[in-house]
């Protein structure tokens, strides 16, 4: 090891008022593998993408082999030698090993006779330097996921990467995969090149990083050296901060059992084996890390990709639902949670879209009755006091927060015996939020079974009666409000099996 | 009134063409002349009705112009059989609506891509008619299948109270009913409608069946008019079709557009052809000059919308 191959100094950034990075300073030594671990939202992506150049710094300075980088951007990176591999490889799948190596180095001029054997060879011997021997002729399309990191990393080798930033890399690799990638970063750190490695899986980090940097709401917490840290430290370091927010919970005598799920299981969207339970009345949080299912969990219920195995109750009567027309019947709603892409349809007018998933509610023999139909809008205006001129604006002309009240509508219109939001306050103002919030509490009254799933820990401990935790596709853990912390629901979310955990 | 921007923006043009000639060419609003504009122009109309919903939904068919060939051919025949001249008008609409079905299912459940599905049938069925009458016109038609019996007076009396009704049957159940909304929701976000709980699938199978009859029922329209039927009527038929939905103010990436959009692109591009040669213009223009429509229209189109995607990603980042 030797001097440091990156500094990042006090790196602030704001997204339209919001501080993703508060004055973060990070080192990264040439031949070190330094591991950056936080929650999501903790800021890791965004220092990742100021250091990619892909985002710039409000403020701060970052500095590479010693040298200030005043202006940075993808190419000023690039050419510095600061490389990133996403986790999902990004190649062009129908084009060869050596043609992908080649776009990624070459110089783009058009007229330029190709070189066909001089780019076979480069490929040849960037792979077998990123320790693997892949067929250079062979189409990016025929390689296996681990394969195609290789690839990527022989891409950064043959742009003299002195910096690699690996995003997320095992994340779809098998335990086998995982080792010779670990061969692979062994060699790479022999070479002199530093490297940045993100994951959420701690047990990872500890034997492959040499140094640890714990990020926490956009700050650089603490940096501890691997070998000597424990998970249940890390854990606590990642969390560590009080939950400061006011939920306007409200204790709710819980009723029947509305909703259940026995063994519920779906290959295609990756959700093994889930049992549970949601009374009347009660909120249950579903937490876990990015990708651990949850989405894929709701999507399943609400019969977009239907299950192939296990049961769904609904007030104790088992259902079928093989689409969300027959999740709808059964008295599911769903608020997804790419409210722009699946929550709301941004060119039709609030009216429309209130109404769109239970339009036999304002309709007469299929014959939409528009006076029925605009008082349904205008009640939830009301309501959930959307602000808008009229129940005639267009949807793409909402905030954020008043297009996710209406999304509710839309829900709330068919009248459900059991909600389930997905991210329900995400990129939403604060005020909105707590409106949110205060909303579900009186839904929950009223004798709603709600499903909230949530990334943010606050809300997840601040509304939920019981929280299960996913991981993997499968349920982790379910935890009663009083025996659910941070640390012990971060714990079940990063497998470190030491939290009172009770299956269901 | 924004909301209707194109469609306004087509009537002016239709309203300016009709002045210039009312001057320059009175004869051109002869009873016999628009008689004959609107039987000429009336299968291209109906079709359209029923490609308005498809390119509302977000899709495309261009295999309309062999349906129509198939469809109109096969009345033909069937009516030689000796077969009520109605009743052969019904088969050929079931014909479509068949052939419809078959476009539909490969776009909506296997998934194919509209364009890629119905350019397929477009030759399939073009080449399969080929071969199946040896280029051989149907002739000897029975006296009640032409003008399906009628008067020539009568008929294209009884073609226009049809092409309203359609059109204003079409064109209030896509503002009125569930079913339209459903049509506009998936044009506009078939994912979002999906979550929704629209059967999006379903709707866009439905969507080419319907177009597949309404061809039927335009085939046979346009059979009736002459004592013979060729077996390769309709060529070109599915651009002349596209280009009124679209000059209409439908949007090709679907969810916005309306049915009087539909019928005022009809009339602009029926109309302007002939008027040339009233106005004692080559016919060779006519081709040119459409183009030169179709390209105004989808141009005004492209710069309304993206204005309003400006405004409404404005308006997003306020929160």
């Amino acid at each position: 090891m030797s001097g440091p191959i990156l500094v990042a100094q006090s790196i602030a950034k704001s997204f339209e008022g919001v501080r993703a990075l508060k004055g973060v300073s990070f080192e990264l030594l040439a031949g070190e593998t330094h591991a950056l671990i936080g929650e999501n939202g903790a800021g890791k992506s965004t220092l990742i993408k100021i250091m990619t150049g892909a985002v710039a710094a409000d403020s701060g300075t970052l500095s590479v082999a010693g040298e200030i980088v005043a202006h940075n951007n993808p190419s000023v990176a690039k050419a510095l030698g600061v490389a990133v591999i996403y986790q999902q490889p990004s190649l062009f799948p129908h084009l060869t090993v050596s043609e992908n190596i080649a776009l990624a180095l070459e110089e783009r001029s058009g007229w330029r006779r190709v070189d066909w054997k001089a780019r076979r060879e480069r490929a040849r011997v960037l792979i077998e330097r990123a320790g693997a021997s892949i067929d250079a002729e062979r189409l990016v399309s025929t390689l296996s996921m681990p394969e195609q990191q290789i690839v990527e990393i022989a891409k950064a080798i043959g742009a003299n990467a002195r910096v690699l930033i690996m995003d997320e890399p095992t994340a779809s690799l098998t335990e086998r995969e995982v080792e010779s990638l670990f061969r692979v970063i062994a060699e790479l750190k022999s070479q002199g090149v530093g490297i940045i490695y993100i994951s959420h899986r701690l047990e990872e980090i500890s034997r492959i990083a040499d140094r640890i940097t714990v990020l926490r709401d956009g700050e650089a917490i603490a940096t501890r050296d691997a070998r000597s840290v424990d998970r249940g430290e890390l854990i606590q370091l990642m969390v560590g901060r009080p939950v400061n927010a006011v939920f306007p919970k409200r204790t709710v005598a819980l009723g029947d059992v509305m909703f259940e799920l026995r063994g519920l299981s779906s290959k295609e969207a990756c959700v093994s084996n889930v049992s549970l339970g949601v009374r009347a009345g009660e909120i249950l949080g579903v937490a876990g890390l990015v990708g651990s299912g949850r989405t894929q969990l709701a999507e399943t219920i609400f019969g977009l990709t239907p299950a192939d195995a296990g049961e769904i109750f609904v007030a104790g009567k088992r259902v079928e639902i093989g689409a969300p027309a027959d999740a709808i019947a059964c008295g599911i709603g769903y608020v997804p949670e790419d409210r722009r892409k699946h929550g709301v349809i941004l060119e039709m007018p609030i009216y429309a879209n209130t109404s769109l998933a239970d339009l036999s509610e304002v309709s007469h023999a299929g014959l939409i009755d528009s006076q029925e139909e605009d008082a349904l809008a205008a009640r939830f205006i009301e309501q959930l006091r959307i602000k808008t001129p009229s129940g005639q604006a267009k949807v793409g002309t909402l905030s954020g927060g008043n297009q996710q009240k209406v999304a509710l509508s839309r829900w709330l219109a068919t009248k459900p015996k059991i909600l389930i939001l997905d991210e329900p306050t995400q990129g939403v103002d604060v005020g909105s939020k707590s409106e949110i919030h205060g909303l579900m509490v009186e839904l929950a009254e009223r004798g709603m079974a709600i499903v909230m799933i949530s990334s943010e820990l606050p809300e997840i401990l601040g509304m939920s009666d019981r929280i299960a935790v996913m991981r993997g596709g499968r349920i982790a853990g379910i935890l009663s409000r009083e025996e659910a912390t941070q640390e012990n629901i971060l714990s079940l979310a990063f497998g470190h099996v030491a939290a009172p955990a009770r299956l269901p | 009134m924004k909301r209707y921007g194109q469609e306004i923006s087509v009537a002016i043009a239709i309203a300016a063409l009709g002045i210039v000639l009312a001057f320059a060419a009175p004869g051109y609003f002869s009873r016999e002349n628009l008689s004959d504009l609107f039987l000429s122009n009336m299968p291209v109309l109906v079709v359209a009705v029923g490609m308005t919903l498809v390119i509302l939904t977000g899709e495309i068919d261009v295999s309309v112009g062999s349906i129509f060939a198939i469809c109109g051919v096969a009345a033909g025949v069937i009516a030689k059989a000796g077969v009520p001249a109605l009743i052969a008008c019904l088969a050929a609409c079931l014909i479509g609506a068949a052939l419809g079905a078959l476009n539909g299912a490969l776009v909506a459940y296997v998934r194919i891509p509209s364009i890629v599905v119905t350019l397929a049938t477009l030759t399939a069925l073009r080449d399969g008619l080929r071969w199946a009458t040896q280029g051989a016109w149907v002739s000897d038609l029975p006296l009640g299948f032409q003008w399906f019996g009628l008067t020539q007076r009568v008929y294209p009396v009884v073609a226009l109270i049809t092409s309203v009704a359609l059109v204003a049957a079409v064109g209030w159940g896509l503002r009125n009913l569930a079913a339209g909304r459903a049509i506009y929701a998936t044009g506009s976000n078939a994912e979002a409608a999906r979550v929704a709980g629209i059967g999006t699938h379903k709707l866009v199978f439905l969507v080419f069946v319907f177009t597949g009859a309404l061809t039927g029922l335009a085939a046979v329209f346009n059979s009736v008019r002459f004592d013979q039927i060729p077996s390769n009527a309709g060529l070109g038929l599915e651009l002349k079709v596209i280009a009124a939905v679209v000059v209409g103010g439908t949007a090709i990436t679907g969810g916005r557009g309306s049915m009087a959009g539909t019928v005022l692109g009809v009339i602009l591009l029926g109309t302007i052809g002939p008027a040339l040669t009233f106005l004692g213009t080559s016919a060779y223009w006519e081709q040119a000059l459409q183009g030169v429509v179709i390209l105004a229209a989808i141009t005004i189109e492209a710069l309304r919308s993206r204005a309003e995607k400006r405004e409404a990603g404005l308006a997003a980042h306020r929160v």
